[in-house]
Order: structure tokens, then sequence, then C-alpha cells
């Protein structure tokens, strides 16, 4: 485990570095198409500038700015104790200190980590997804998003996110500037450079460079996440010793027909537990542009999984199954004895409708919905915008008083 | 080159050699600081969580006592149990109280079932979430601490951090074994 934390910090850096150089490389082409060989410096600099400016606004207030995005709202034990509780578990078996827990309310089922370190985690889950999943479920989703903490992907994949925003948003500055005005650039360009023909290449060149750019860098970005989510889904079964939950988790999330996401975009989708864009492959495999491994194959190798619960036993799942190298470096395997559990037995009587009620509860609560008990048992919601100072109870009649706080 | 200039080179090298070996042994001494108070701090979480479930119980009795008239006995055991979970003195003591106060709380919640007023009851579904994850979070807090105590274990054995393990007296932690099989299914209380 620690191992792995130890390989895992270090690729994000590795990566990082590389993504960085792609930054730089493209501003210092750019740069020497439009003003000549001398340019490159300035478009080394801007390049520079650009992404330090971006860093720095991600480092200070990423998580913020991604949840505000995401249209979550933090709540407390009391609006749903159960999430409360289980973000609890879960912070209590990986060792770390509890994060802020979101809501966002959206019907589709998904969930996501976010932070700069494990001391300033978030995790957010959408209302369907609580109304979907039983207690081992939402366990299990919440097992992988706290291996996200664990792991120090949340940082990776903000860091990683705000270089590829850059990097895609030169290279769509300078073509479209090509495209519009290239001709009296060029002609400038070579008035104060050597010659013609050389210009022209190099320009050639940047806009290669420019069309290529982003997509190494979309590249790298996606083969090292779709490996994250492949640990943390290990992560969330050494954490909870129990491979159905996610998998039942994941297979529900896969089959539900709710509308997709609202609030997702290209930026923010790879922080997600299943891609929140539907049409972009779910279930079709090796699909080098995905930021998530098919669900499929996530479910069958948790399925898999009979020895134990280490990362050792899901290593040895995902091969069997993918029939591929493991995705987990070699030093992080030591040998564990972690026995599987059985189900809880309140999973096993699920409350379909009762979970969708409490669901519903919930947004009211998070929206500023008054809740009282009348004696007869009868539970009134009263709206924030309900103007009368008391309210009668439409089974015994009874007056309550609504003291809005 | 001189007899002298040779010395020196000789002597530099040890002395690098040397200050490597210093600051390793400074290195893997803060680390096994850093782990020991992991552990400890593991440890620490255990006792948190097993009050954390000595004050609920009271809640729990008394929301449940009005629908339940005819289980005093059901009632008693439950309190004379965290009664002795909470005075007991040895750590060994503890452990087995403990284990009997869960059994408790199993039978307890296997009664409910035949009360489904109780079972419907706002209150009481709060305290049972409540207890429920507590449950879950003594067995977490336990696993918790036996990876960490491993972690800790490993590092001691391992060459060639056992040997500044062993100059500052760093020594193996036990691991929380709970005694009986069934138990080592944990998180599970039936409610």
């Amino acid at each position: 485990m620690w191992e792995l934390i130890r390989i895992n910090k270090r690729n994000s850096v590795l990566l990082l570095m590389l993504m960085a150089v792609c930054l730089l490389g493209l501003g210092a082409v750019i740069g020497m198409a439009i003003r000549g060989p001398d340019g490159g410096m300035l478009g080394l600099m801007i390049a520079t500038g650009i992404w330090v400016v971006l860093t720095l606004i991600s480092f200070s207030s990423g998580d913020q700015i991604l949840l505000l995005a995401s249209n979550a709202t933090a709540v407390t034990h009391d609006v749903h104790p159960q999430l409360f509780n289980v973000v609890e578990e879960m912070a209590i078996a990986s060792g770390l200190p509890m994060p802020k827990v979101y809501i966002i309310n959206d019907p589709a089922p998904n969930a996501f980590a976010t932070g700069r370190s494990p001391k300033s985690a978030s995790v957010a889950v959408t209302a369907g997804l609580l109304a979907k999943l039983n207690r081992d479920e939402l366990q299990g989703v919440i097992g992988h998003e706290m291996s996200h903490i664990l792991h120090r992907d949340i940082l990776f994949v903000t860091l990683a996110g705000i270089m590829l925003g850059s990097v895609a948003l030169l290279s769509q500055v300078f073509l479209r500037g090509m495209m519009y005005g290239g001709g009296s650039r060029r002609r400038y360009s070579s008035g104060g450079g050597k010659g013609g023909g050389a210009a022209a290449i190099l320009l050639l060149i940047a806009i290669v460079v420019a069309i290529l750019a982003p997509i190494m860098t979309q590249l790298l970005y996606f083969a090292l996440s779709r490996r994250r989510e492949y640990l943390a889904d290990a992560g969330s079964v050494r954490l909870t010793r129990y491979p159905e939950g996610l998998a039942s988790a994941l297979e529900k999330i896969a089959n539900d027909h709710a509308p997709q996401l609202a609030s997702a975009n290209k930026v923010t989708a790879p922080m997600f537990i299943v891609n929140p864009f539907k049409k972009m492959g779910q279930w079709n495999l090796s699909d080098l542009t995905s930021t998530h491994p098919p669900i499929s194959e996530r479910i069958r190798i948790l399925r898999n999984m009979s020895q134990g619960a280490s990362l050792k036993d899901y290593s040895d799942s995902f091969v069997s199954v993918t029939k591929s190298r493991t995705v987990m470096p070699a030093s992080a395997l030591t040998k564990e004895d972690i026995a599987l559990r059985q189900a809880s037995a309140e999973a096993k009587n699920e409350q379909k409708e009762k979970q969708l009620r409490q669901v519903g509860d919930i947004m009211r609560k998070v929206n500023g919905f008054v809740f009282l008990t009348c004696a007869c048992g009868m539970t009134l919601k009263i709206p924030p915008n309900y103007a009368a100072a008391t309210v009668e109870c439409p089974r015994c009649h009874t007056e309550h008083n609504v003291n809005k706080t | 080159m001189g007899i002298g200039m040779i010395a020196l080179i000789v002597l530099l090298v040890i002395a690098a050699g040397l200050l490597l070996v210093i600051l390793y042994v400074i290195g893997t001494y803060n680390v096994f600081v850093g782990l020991r108070n992991q552990v400890d701090n593991a440890w620490s979480q255990i006792d948190v969580q097993l009050k954390r479930r000595h004050d609920l119980i009271p809640n729990l009795v008394e929301t449940a006592k009005g629908y339940m008239k005819h289980e005093r006995g059901t009632f008693e055991a439950i309190t004379n149990a965290r009664a002795q979970a909470m005075g007991a003195k040895t750590v060994a003591d503890a452990a087995k109280a403990e284990g009997a106060l869960g059994e408790a709380l199993s039978k307890f919640m296997l009664v409910v079932e035949n009360y489904p007023d109780l079972k419907a009851n706002q209150n009481f579904l709060a305290v049972q979430e409540e207890l429920s994850s507590t449950e879950n979070k003594i067995a977490f807090s336990r696993q918790a601490y036996n990876d960490q105590a491993m972690f800790f274990n490993n590092r001691i054995q391992m060459f060639p951090s056992n040997i500044v393990a062993g100059i500052f007296s760093f020594t193996k932690r036990d691991f929380f074994e709970v005694s009986a099989a069934a138990e080592r299914e944990a998180p599970k209380v039936s409610f």
C-alpha cells in the first residue's frame, strides 16, 4: 500500500513534467512560427506564464472550482447520516482524516473525490447514487473515492486537467489565428527573419505540433487515469473486504437509465467513478481515448476475486480476466492474508421506495425545507417560501408552529 | 601524487560514507517515529469508537423501552454488559466485555424484528443507523490498526532498517486478534 503511494507520487510528477514539456514545447514552436527564431523564447515565456498562473489557481482553489462547477452542496451529518457514516467508516479504515462531504442534486448515479491533499479532500456523490445503492454498495463506491485520496490521485487529476486545458487552449488560439490571419503574419515574419522558405517550414512544423500536442497530452493523461481507476477499485476492496459491494454498485450505475450527469464536462470527467458521458464507449473495449476502463471488465475482475481482499488478490484476478500484464507495480504486491467478508444483513433486505423517498427528503433539506414530525406520526415537509406561522396536520388536524431559523 | 594526497582522499571518502550512514540513521529514525505515532493513533481510534458505542446505548434503550414492555431481560443484559465494559480494568477484561456487549446488541436487534412499530419509529431508525455504523467503525479501526502495525513490524524486521530499530529499541506491535473465528468476518452485526 505505502509502496504504491510512493510509486504513484513519482509517476504523477513524471507525467506532469512530460505534460509541461508538451506545453512549453508548444509555446516555443508557436512563438518561432509567428515571430521567427527569436520568437521561441517569447513563446516559451508566455506558455510558462499561462502554466504557472493556472497551476497556482488550481493549487489554491482547484477543488472549490470543481465542486462549484458540479453544483455540489456541502452537507452535514444531519442531512444524510448514512452517507456521512459510510464516509467516516472508510476514512477510519484508510487511516485518513475525514474529508468534506458534498451532494450533487442530479438523478444520474456518480461520485468523485477532489482536493489538494488528504487533509483538505472532499468527496461528492449525486442524489441518484444515494437513491439507487444499498449500504454495502455505497461503501464500495466511497471506498473507491477514499482510495483515490489515499493514492494521492486527487491532486494529480486536478493538475493534469488544468495542464490539459492550457495545452488545448494554446493550440486552439494558434490554429484559429492561423486560419484567419495567417497570411499577413507570415509576410511580417519573413521580412524580419532569414528567408521565406525557412519560415514556411517552421510554420508547417508549428501547425503539426499544435495539432499533435493536445492529442499527446490527452493520451498520456488517459493511459494513467485508466490505470488509477483499477488501482482505486483494488484499494476499495482492500478497505471494505467486500468486492461484491463495488461490483454490484458499478453494475447498477452502468445499467442506469437516468439522463447523463448535467454538470460534467471534458475536464471533470476523469474524476468520476464512472465516465459521466454514456455515449463515449462505456461498454466497448480498448478505447484509447476513454478515461475509464470498461465497466464490464471492472465488474468481472471484482467478481472473479475469491481468495482474499489484498492488492495481490486483485492483481491476480486482473491478470486472469484481462489476460494482460498487471497494472500494479510489483513492489506494491506484498503478500497479505486478508479475508473477504459476507454481505451485511441490511443490504439483503433493500427497500427501494423508502430509499427513493429518503433521497427526495435529502434534497428538500438541502434546499431549505423545514421538517416537522406530528404526534400522529405524520411528517410535514414545509417549503422555505411557506408564509403562514402555523400549519395544520392533514391527518389529525393538529396545529403546528412553523419556526423558521 | 604524494602519500599525503592519497591519505586525504581516503579520509574524505570515509567521511562522506560516515555522513551518508548518519543521514540514513536520522531519516530512518524519523520514519519510525512517524509510523509509531500512526500505530498509536490507530489504536486510540478503536477506543474512541468503543466509547461511542457506550454513549449510544442509553439512547437506544430509552427509545426502545416504550415499545418493548415485555423485554426487560434483554435491556438488562445490554445495560449490564455496558457497565462491565466501561468498568473493565485490564485490556483482556475490556476485550472480553466488549465482545459480550456486541453479542447482547446482536440479540437485541433480533428481538426488535418482532416490533414493527418500533422499526418504523424515526428516532429508533436514527439510533440504529448510528449504532450499526459504530459497529462498522469498530471493525474498521481494528482493521486499520492491524494494517499500520503490520507495516511498522515489517520495517522493524527488514534489513537495513532493523539495525536502526534495534539501536533505538523500536519494538514490534501485537496484532489485534479477534478471539472467535466467527467474529473475524467483522463488520457484521445483524440489524
